[in-house]
């Protein structure tokens, strides 16, 4: 989108989260050559897309979901089932792949519906709805799947593994998906007013609104785009797992991300493209300390002190919106002024 | 006749104004009554095209109530409504507005984080082939905008961004989107400068001319008088007259609204009240949000500060209360050089804090009166919680709060109730310098009463009352002085007794410094 920085306009969220994929990516340059490796060769390119896309698409259904002013928990949960479901239904066979995958949309959906509907019509926050129906659905996979289960054909491992260039197919999928939901936020009704429910629920209300569809579409997208990681993971490791979601945390990396990328926890503000960005980040940083060989302990460490700065940095600029009339703003304060 | 510059979103052709002079609304025997307590009684109004209409009343009259129903927020008890001839009923606001009513609320129905263009057409964006045209609805706004003579304001800004009057226009364009043949104004120039009060002004006539009809909702004469051709006058819930606006005249009008002289509604200071050593001295004290602030604040008075919204008032209170603390200059509570730099500090310090918002930042609403009451007392001052809360129901009852136990939480109280509460709060702490911030708004005539008695008893024990209020009568009656505030900085300081054009001269620095 067109936040970048035009001159004399001051720089939006957004704006400030690709400055800082842009800084990361120039660290993660100069951090790789030290290390004596070419950080933009193919080969690195590609891993960095790939470490982009799963989280990639969770991010974008939470980042609809966190608008709308509710959150989805369950999303590691429908990573899970859809990755079970699929592979059981493929069972290795090509001429399966397409019910297979249609099937775990339209589970994924259902459940989407489920969590919107209860968030919509029984007025339980989305944090609760969905810590429920994802404790629903993980106790399902415990019950009925040990280890890892069913097979994906040859012809759907394709979808991992092809590649343009250095970019993976799922990495186009992804953008193709971002491409969408954004012409769906900016320029669909829902899109509108997914906007107007999250920024004041009583303002969309008394605006005519029926404020339960934003909230339904919101939920049942994030659910499908849960559902698209899920497949996605399936391809990549041909078999399915019941707790392939919950050993990628998905839930509280893509509430991170979307937080990250310049949307406002409380919703009503954000977009998909800082979202990205955001997912971006936490892939460069993976990428260079996978390179440098830090500790995973020492990685979750970084990852939690970027996540925190970053989010104290927009917290500061909401905090205090009537503008001081006589100070001169501190260092830290004028750049965050002119941040504004 | 001009008729609107655009057409509506639906496909349909705008609305033909109606002819000069038809009757466009009617309401005749409007009644409401809530949990018992009539707020409207037997209200009839009738509104030509092009007309202005201007409703007064005290606060608590039902002018608010009385815009409520005709917005279809609430459903009258009794009493119907026509616009164009065609009796309606609306049990949202959109079908009042899809009616030809459109209301401009005091607090606007915007959302900050979204565009001018995205906020008028809110709930009805232009569609092209299914997608937002959202060029055609920055074009619309724009042209919209245009047609009411406003310049300066750009479909694509942010509402965030924008001051309070350039968002009051974006809500008067919304009603004018709808197409209104009437527009309902609460309080329109409650919240703007001079200039852009003539800018509202304008855009009224623009309106008045294409034939829709304004209801004028004001306590500022002036305005009434500048604008309205018609005059209803609501005490308490009735309609006292209505009336050609040529027909009446300024004091004629007050001895309708309140129906009493002013000064038995503002309560004298008690006898035995003295005035004492200064309890509060600020000298060149400032912050971001005020500056070179010289105020002297004795033991026995109640002192107002008046101003236009955003010249510092709140800013002010918060300074001296810890929020924002004081970054320059020196202040003394009690003789004493005490700079808090958190609230807790100032309590500590002896002050207390009525803040503005109740249910934002004065009460936890779903907590009990008794938990509310002692909030204060049992985080800052322990040791004293216990007599505080033997204390408690003498307090309660001199305060007159109508409850029927303290363990009902306080969200189920009304206004003026919810107001004592946060009072007992805050008296609880003993504290000899009372900071009040809009201390009356939005309760009834009664709870105000007993406010204003309360603060007369504060001060004839010697405490020292500092007051922020929007309503000059409040601040003139109430105050032993005025302290008039203009952008962060004290304007002028004005004797009791002085008018409210006195006061509005040195707080919008029009004409003259009248500083005495």
């Amino acid at each position: 989108m067109s936040t970048l920085l035009r001159r004399g306009t001051p720089l939006t969220s957004t704006g400030i989260v690709l400055v800082l994929l842009a800084l990361s990516l120039v660290v993660g340059f100069v951090l790789t050559a030290v290390e004596g490796r070419n950080f933009l060769s193919s080969g690195n390119i590609s891993a960095l897309l790939t470490g982009i896309s799963i989280l990639g698409f969770i991010a974008i259904g939470q980042t609809l979901v966190i608008l709308v002013g509710s959150l989805d928990l369950s999303v590691p949960y429908v990573v899970s089932l859809v990755s079970v479901l699929a592979a059981g239904t493929m069972a290795g066979q090509d001429g399966n792949v397409l019910p297979a995958v249609l099937l775990a949309l339209a589970v994924a959906a259902v459940i989407g519906l489920v969590n919107g509907a209860i968030v919509a019509y029984l007025g339980v926050h989305g944090f609760i709805a969905t810590l429920g129906t994802g404790l629903v659905v993980s106790g399902y996979l415990a019950t009925n799947y040990q280890g890892s289960h069913g097979s994906a054909p040859r012809s759907f491992r394709l979808v991992g593994a092809t590649q343009v260039g250095p970019v993976p197919l799922s990495t186009l999928i992804l953008l193709g998906c971002a491409v969408l939901v954004v012409l769906m936020l900016r320029r669909t009704r829902v899109g509108h007013h997914l906007y107007a429910v999250g920024g004041n629920r009583e303002v969309a209300r008394l605006s005519g609104i029926r404020t339960s569809v934003p909230v339904l579409v919101a939920h049942t997208l994030s659910s499908v785009l849960a559902a698209l990681a899920g497949l996605l993971l399936l391809a990549r490791l041909s078999v399915g797992s019941p707790t392939i979601g919950s050993q990628g945390d998905y839930d509280l990396m893509s509430i991170a991300a979307v937080v990250l990328g310049g949307t406002l926890l409380a919703g009503g503000k954000g977009n998909v493209v800082g979202t990205l960005a955001g997912v971006a980040i936490f892939s460069v940083l993976d990428n260079v300390m996978g390179v440098m060989g830090v500790s995973a302990f020492l990685q979750d460490v970084v990852r939690g002190l970027v996540i925190v700065v970053a989010v104290a940095v927009y917290a500061r600029r909401e905090i205090d919106r009537r503008p001081a009339r006589f100070e001169r703003p501190t260092g830290l304060d004028a750049a965050l002024q002119e941040a504004k | 006749m001009t008729t609107t510059s655009h057409t509506s979103t639906d496909g349909t052709p705008g609305a033909p104004a109606a002819p000069a002079g038809a009757v466009v609304l009617r309401a005749s025997g409007l009644t409401k009554s809530f949990a018992g307590h009539t707020v409207l009684a037997d209200v009839d109004l009738e509104l030509r095209a092009g007309q202005v209409l201007g409703l007064v009343g005290e606060n608590g009259a039902g002018k608010s109530t009385l815009m409520k129903i005709l917005a279809g927020v609430h459903s009258p008890d009794a009493g119907t409504v026509e616009i164009g001839g065609e009796t309606v009923t609306f049990s949202h606001p959109v079908q009042a507005q899809q009616a030809g009513l459109s209301t401009v609320f005091q607090e606007f129905n915007l959302l900050p984080e979204r565009t001018v263009a995205e906020n008028v057409y809110l709930g009805r964006e232009p569609r092209r082939r299914g997608l937002v045209d959202v060029e055609r609805m920055q074009r619309d706004t724009d042209e919209l905008l245009a047609g009411l003579g406003v310049t300066g304001l750009r479909a694509g800004q942010r509402v965030r961004t924008l001051s309070v009057a350039e968002q009051q226009l974006v809500e008067i364009a919304k009603a004018v989107s709808y197409d209104a043949r009437v527009i309902q104004m609460d309080e329109p120039t409650a919240a703007l400068a001079e200039h852009e009060v003539e800018l509202l002004y304008s855009v009224i006539a623009r309106l008045t001319a294409r034939g829709v009809a304004i209801v004028y909702v004001s306590h500022r004469l002036k305005e009434i008088f500048d604008l309205c051709d018609t005059i209803t006058v609501l005490k308490d819930g009735r309609q006292v007259t209505t009336r050609p606006a040529t027909d009446l005249d300024d004091a004629e009008l007050v001895r309708l609204m309140v129906g009493r002289s002013i000064s038995s509604f503002f309560p004298d200071p008690l006898p035995g009240t003295e005035v004492g050593e200064p309890l509060l001295e600020l000298r060149g004290a400032g912050n971001g949000y005020v500056d070179g602030v010289d105020l002297t604040l004795r033991a026995g008075e109640v002192v107002g500060i008046a101003g236009l919204q955003g010249s510092g008032r709140t800013e002010l209170l918060e300074a001296v209360f810890g929020v924002r603390p004081l970054t320059r200059g020196t202040m003394r509570i009690g003789g004493h050089d005490v700079r808090p730099r958190s609230p807790r500090a100032a309590i500590r310090a002896g002050l207390a804090m009525v803040t503005e918002d109740r249910k934002a930042t004065g009460l936890a609403l779903n907590q009990t009166i008794l938990d509310n009451a002692l909030g204060v007392v049992r985080a800052v001052f322990p040791r004293r919680t216990g007599a505080a809360r033997r204390e408690l129901p003498g307090l309660l009852s001199s305060l007159e709060v109508s409850a029927r136990a303290m363990d009902q939480e306080v969200q189920f109280l009304s206004g003026g109730n919810q107001q004592k509460v946060v009072l007992a709060r805050w008296l609880t702490t003993e504290p000899r310098v009372v900071l009040m911030d809009e201390p009356t708004r939005g309760i009834d005539v009664g709870a105000k009463h007993s406010i204003y008695e309360l603060m007369r008893a504060l001060a004839a024990r010697g405490v020292a009352v500092l007051m922020v209020s929007s309503e000059l009568p409040e601040v003139i009656g109430m105050s032993d002085r005025i302290v008039v505030m203009r952008d962060g900085r004290v304007a002028g300081e004005l004797p009791a007794g002085s008018t409210e054009e006195q006061v509005l001269q040195v707080a919008t620095g029009v004409t003259g410094e009248a500083s005495a």
